[in-house]
């Protein structure tokens, strides 16, 4: 079933934009809100829209970058769509798009841009305790206080239903860096990383190392959102959205970062089985059409679910896929997290993927992969909701 | 004396899950369940998912407990857990009381002898203040 979206009113991604990247506590010189509407001027700037003509913005995840200040900052003389898609985690990265591309699709509004802001310097580190989580009172007294050391609680019992080793999640870890050392961008650009390094390094959150665990940065992305059809006009280069979606399986409430009450068949996943079967049938494709892959790598076990759970493998065996060679760059099946991802480029709650989605369409990453017409990229996972976009070119 | 210290974060009772804690003070497990279709939930949540009722009761969570799987935390996130490093993080279930887990400590045990389906059994963590957490360690039988 392919898409039934009015032709006229089919959505692209026409411009993006960042910040620079750098570990928590970088950007000293202004504030985290600045930070992000300057990434936002640079996608609009990207896609050569005027701020003035924007009157949707959107984002997820408790952004504090609200949008209505952010409408005064850019003097958008109409805000249209506020949207701001509930949950913790990244979950809503996509959602953030999906959220634009129904309201653009309904006419509702005509430019959004989707945006995320975070500074770990200026506000709460992530990997330290933090008052006010979700149904916290189920986690902070246990001394679960940071996403590692819940979400590793589902990497342990993914590793014991299936054949998945430390070389597994190794193997995610390293394919990051290597492809990070491509990257001037990255955070972690120039700090080659080894196997050796890798099973030296310590320990988070059993079975969960230094190296499983994404990086803590500052930094801000955005991307606009409009039709293809007011794209034809610009001088950018779009990219067209071939699906967007976000939503979670029956029972997740908090998910992994509290209450752990999906469903037994859901435990051991990213939550995005359900969602992914929606995407590749609105468009039109299958796992095997997709050249090349950003997925949410918070935590490198939960990468490894996410193959499974979008078809990429049967479950239990993306140990094996990855293995095989498979997401490496240049030749592999599936080149994985292009930009170094967020355990090596930057973690801004998956909005970098999103641009490096937009970078492999486009032919500009700096690992390319030859050709690339289609890219998955995915939102925060193991949370509710969880979400994902196909990005590609008509 | 508490298996943390005073600083470590207590639990900040909510309208919601407030029955749930009352009963720790009095040291009894017990989980809500609908008082209609007796469908167990955990966390807390005023509506029954399956049959929408507000009518609630609180069951005793079953003796027998056994680890669904379990992690080894070894970073402080928080000062109050330095001196306890590293400890076991782990989920619980209750194979007479399907559909609901609890996120709970292994203790009393290494941390390289702890596994999944491990049988396990309560005990209560005195945290001051009339409160107390349920903890778990290995049950007197249990293989390992």
């Amino acid at each position: 079933m392919a898409s039934k979206t009015d032709p006229a009113r089919r959505t692209c991604i026409a411009g993006v934009g960042q910040s620079e990247y750098t570990k928590w506590g970088g950007i000293q010189d202004r504030s985290q809100f600045q930070v992000t509407a300057e990434a936002i001027l640079g996608a609009l700037a990207d896609a050569g829209i005027k701020p003035a003509d924007v009157d949707g913005l959107t984002s997820f995840s408790n952004d504090s970058n609200d949008a209505p200040l952010m409408q005064v900052a850019l003097g958008m003389p109409r805000l249209r769509l506020s949207g701001m898609v509930w949950g913790g985690g990244g979950g809503g990265t996509c959602g953030a798009i999906s959220m634009a591309c129904a309201s653009i699709e309904a006419g509702h509004a005509d430019v959004v841009v989707a945006y995320r802001g975070l500074c770990q310097g200026q506000g709460r580190r992530f990997g330290l305790f933090g008052q006010g989580r979700v149904n916290g009172n189920f986690v902070d007294p246990f001394g679960l206080f940071a996403p590692s050391q819940m979400l590793s609680l589902a990497v342990r019992r993914f590793m014991h239903l299936y054949p998945i080793t430390e070389d597994h999640l190794c193997e995610i870890g390293l394919n990051a860096r290597a492809n990070a050392n491509r990257n001037p961008l990255a955070v972690m650009h120039g700090r080659p990383l080894t196997r050796d390094q890798y099973l030296a390094s310590r320990w988070i959150a059993e079975p969960l190392r230094l190296y499983d665990c994404c990086l803590e940065t500052d930094g801000a992305a955005a991307v606009v959102i409009t039709t293809r059809e007011r794209a034809r006009d610009l001088p950018s280069t779009p990219v067209d959205i071939l699906a967007a979606a976000h939503g979670s399986g029956p029972g997740w409430g908090s998910g992994l970062l509290s209450g752990h009450n999906m469903p037994d068949d859901d435990y051991a996943s990213t939550n995005g089985k359900y969602l992914a079967k929606e995407l590749f049938a609105h468009a039109g494709l299958d796992p095997k059409d997709i050249d090349v892959a950003q997925i949410y790598d918070h935590f490198s076990g939960l990468v490894l679910m996410a193959l499974e759970d979008y078809g990429f493998c049967a479950a239990g065996e993306s140990g094996e896929f990855v293995a095989s060679g498979a997401i490496r760059w240049p030749d592999g099946r599936l080149p994985l997290n292009t930009s170094g991802g967020q355990l090596s480029e930057a973690y801004v709650h998956g909005m970098n993927l999103v641009i490096e989605g937009v970078r492999q369409i486009r032919g500009t990453s700096t690992s390319q992969v030859a050709d690339a017409r289609t890219c998955l990229v995915t939102g925060g996972l193991g949370v509710s909701p969880t979400s994902a976009v196909i990005l590609g070119r008509h | 004396m508490a298996y943390f210290p005073d600083s470590m974060p207590r639990p900040a009772p909510t309208m919601d899950d407030a029955g749930f804690w009352a009963a720790c003070s009095e040291r009894k497990l017990r989980f809500q369940a609908c008082a209609d279709c007796g469908q167990p939930r955990h966390p807390p949540t005023p509506i029954c998912p399956a049959c929408h009722s507000t009518k609630m009761k609180w069951i005793d969570a079953p003796a027998r407990a056994e680890v669904f799987t379990f992690n080894v935390i070894h970073h402080a996130s928080h000062p109050a857990v330095a001196a306890r490093l590293p400890y076991v993080g782990a989920l619980i279930t209750f194979p007479d009381l399907p559909g609901v887990r609890l996120v709970s400590n292994v203790t009393d045990c290494a941390p390289s002898l702890v596994r999944i389906g491990m049988q396990v059994e309560l005990w209560w963590d005195d945290i001051g203040d009339g409160m107390f957490v349920p903890r778990f360690r290995p049950a007197k039988g249990d293989a390992s």
